[in-house]
């Protein structure tokens, strides 16, 4: 079976500044895969290509045997992005909603998709209240609810544990690894945070638009020789240079 | 499908949102209102001082609705002192006319009717001398026809038919600019171009979406004009409407357009001077033949321009759609390039 997601020798560049340089990556069906760098890597560049809304340059990507970009194809797509894009004169229910209405869904497969998504993430009890009453955490979740709306097979979320207390945070990515092992969603997660690099099965640093290291965190850090994920990124970003 | 879901979206944010619902459906209203009257204001009846004037001159003045009081000594600060318009003076057996000048177009309709009083009253004097006998003096008043009009229009009327469709252009270009510009600002039209939605349909549901509101406020604004404030219109109402429908079309593209290049609410306000206020002026306020040739090149790409030709058209003129069909397809194309250009702008946040 052909992986999930398939990124072949992928260039990008704005302008004169390139921002992505022969980047590949091979995510097979129900992988969890991070991609890690800091701020102003490429890593929402590499995630904006992959849903079809940037173009590379040079080289292709398949996302489920399908050239990208392609417009039906985001059909199976959940895009959750770094900034909380919500409705906020609107109640959440309203939002979940109105995104479920631009999806291929019938009103019996919706009504059921918005119960399911307000459930895991706990916001059941809000929906009937105004987004701009929501907390910021409420708010990161209903983001999450949302790009997962229309059960999609792939899940690519930018940054999605950013400016969250810890305890959110922990129930985000109990949320994900609940998807991933018991729905086989395949699901890509964005983030700078080097604790969270462990949770994922498969890591790729992404550094100056380039990908320094991949592989699951234990063989990254036998690579490396060191216990500690932090080490490993800076030993990685040495060894580049 | 999409597109539905879309405008129920629009349509619950612009409810949810009162300041901007007034903004839309009462100021246009409030601003005409106050137009109106300040435009119909009664005109204030000069005030002139004479010394030394002929009463018969005098006489002559006073029935042309002009205010006299006599002087016999009269200093240079009369005019200022006794806050007239006007001071005519005999000395050595010439008229000598003093105009305050604080209002020129004062001015300048009561010198008309100085003059005019003196050169009557020495044309009377002349025909005196040269006959003895009494000769019938030909009948001096003209007829005068009118072709637009009467003789009771006044500028206001010329005028309104323009600001009834500025009104609308503006207000209609404002709420729908800032309207995109916020779902811009706030990532949710990246976020809506992540979901299989084209960006035709966007674009489509835009227009739908605040194109209700505009209809709604263009009915208001043209039906308030008329029958309340009880503006000339000449022509049919029908025919205002579907001018200013197409205009608000115009706006509607044209604001979702400008807001592709506005990266805040701030941005967008600066469009105003650039965009908006130079149309006033092409709109048929000043005459566009008086008007330099590269001005007059100008006003040919202002939507505006034609709107302003169409309505006078027909609320001044009386004309019929079939009059102004030349000006109502220059608005059409205006709105079919500005919704081209949207959806290709859209390719900026998704390349598909």
């Amino acid at each position: 079976m052909n992986p999930t997601i398939q990124v072949e020798q992928v260039s990008k560049s704005f302008g004169k500044k390139p921002v992505l340089n022969d980047i590949n990556l091979t995510i097979p069906k129900g992988q969890l895969f991070g991609l890690i760098g800091p701020s102003g890597a490429g890593k929402t560049t590499l995630v904006k290509m992959i849903v079809g809304m940037e173009k590379s340059d040079k080289g292709s990507i398949n996302v489920l045997d399908t050239k990208m970009p392609n417009l039906a194809l985001l059909q199976e797509i959940g895009y959750m992005a770094q900034s909380d894009a919500l409705y906020v004169e609107l109640t959440g229910e309203e939002n979940l909603k109105f995104f479920a209405s631009l999806y291929k869904l019938s009103k019996a497969e919706q009504k059921k998709r918005i119960e399911y998504a307000a459930g895991l993430v706990n916001l059941t009890d809000d929906l009937k209240k105004r987004v701009s009453a929501y907390s910021g955490g409420m708010k990161r979740r209903l983001s999450l609810a949302i790009a997962l709306i229309q059960d999609p097979k792939i899940l690519i979320l930018d940054e999605p544990t950013v400016g969250i207390d810890p305890e959110l945070k922990l129930s985000i990515w109990a949320e994900l690894l609940h998807l991933k092992n018991n729905e086989d969603k395949t699901i890509i997660v964005t983030t700078h945070v080097m604790d969270e690099a462990e949770k994922c099965d498969v890591v790729a640093m992404v550094r100056d638009g380039k990908i320094i290291a991949s592989g699951s965190p234990k063989e990254l850090k036998n690579l490396f020789n060191t216990d500690d994920f932090d080490e490993v990124f800076l030993r990685a970003g040495v060894q580049q240079t | 499908m999409r597109i539905l879901a879309l405008i129920k979206r629009i349509c619950q944010q612009m409810f949810r949102d009162k300041r901007t619902l007034a903004l839309l459906f009462v100021a246009p209203l409030l601003i005409l209102t106050l137009m109106y009257f300040l435009f119909n204001g009664n005109t204030v009846n000069p005030k002139l001082g004479v010394s030394k004037v002929d009463s018969q001159i005098v006489k002559v003045l006073k029935d042309s609705k002009i205010k006299v009081k006599q002087y016999d000594n009269v200093t240079k600060n009369t005019v200022v002192k006794d806050n007239l318009d006007g001071l005519l003076q005999m000395d050595n057996g010439k008229y000598k006319l003093t105009l305050k000048n604080a209002d020129p177009t004062t001015a300048k309709a009561l010198q008309l009717r100085v003059n005019q009083a003196v050169a009557s009253f020495a044309q009377a004097n002349l025909l005196k001398q040269l006959v003895t006998a009494p000769v019938s003096l030909p009948n001096k008043s003209i007829e005068t026809k009118y072709v637009y009009g009467n003789k009771d229009t006044v500028f206001f009327d010329v005028l309104s038919p323009i600001l009834v469709g500025f009104f609308v252009f503006f207000f209609v270009f404002i709420i729908s600019g800032i309207g995109l510009l916020r779902e811009r600002t706030t990532g949710t039209l990246e976020r809506l171009l992540s979901t299989p939605i084209r960006r035709v349909e966007i674009v489509t549901s835009y227009l739908v979406g605040y194109g209700i509101f505009a209809v709604i406020q263009t009915l208001i604004v043209v039906f308030y004009a008329i029958k309340v404030l009880d503006i000339v219109l000449v022509g049919s109402i029908w025919s205002v409407v579907v001018i200013n429908l197409l205009l608000a079309l115009v706006a509607l593209s044209l604001g979702i357009l400008l807001s592709t290049f506005a990266a805040s609410e701030f941005q967008m306000i600066q469009f105003i001077p650039i965009a908006v206020i130079p149309q006033i002026f092409f709109a048929g306020i000043f005459p566009l033949e008086g008007m330099a040739d590269w001005l007059q090149a100008v006003a040919k790409i202002m939507p505006m321009y034609y709107a302003g030709d169409a309505l006078k058209g027909v609320m001044y003129k009386g004309m019929s759609l079939g009059d102004i069909s030349g000006d109502l397809l220059a608005l059409f194309i205006f709105a079919v390039l500005f919704v081209v250009l949207n959806i290709l702008a859209l390719k900026k946040y998704r390349k598909l």
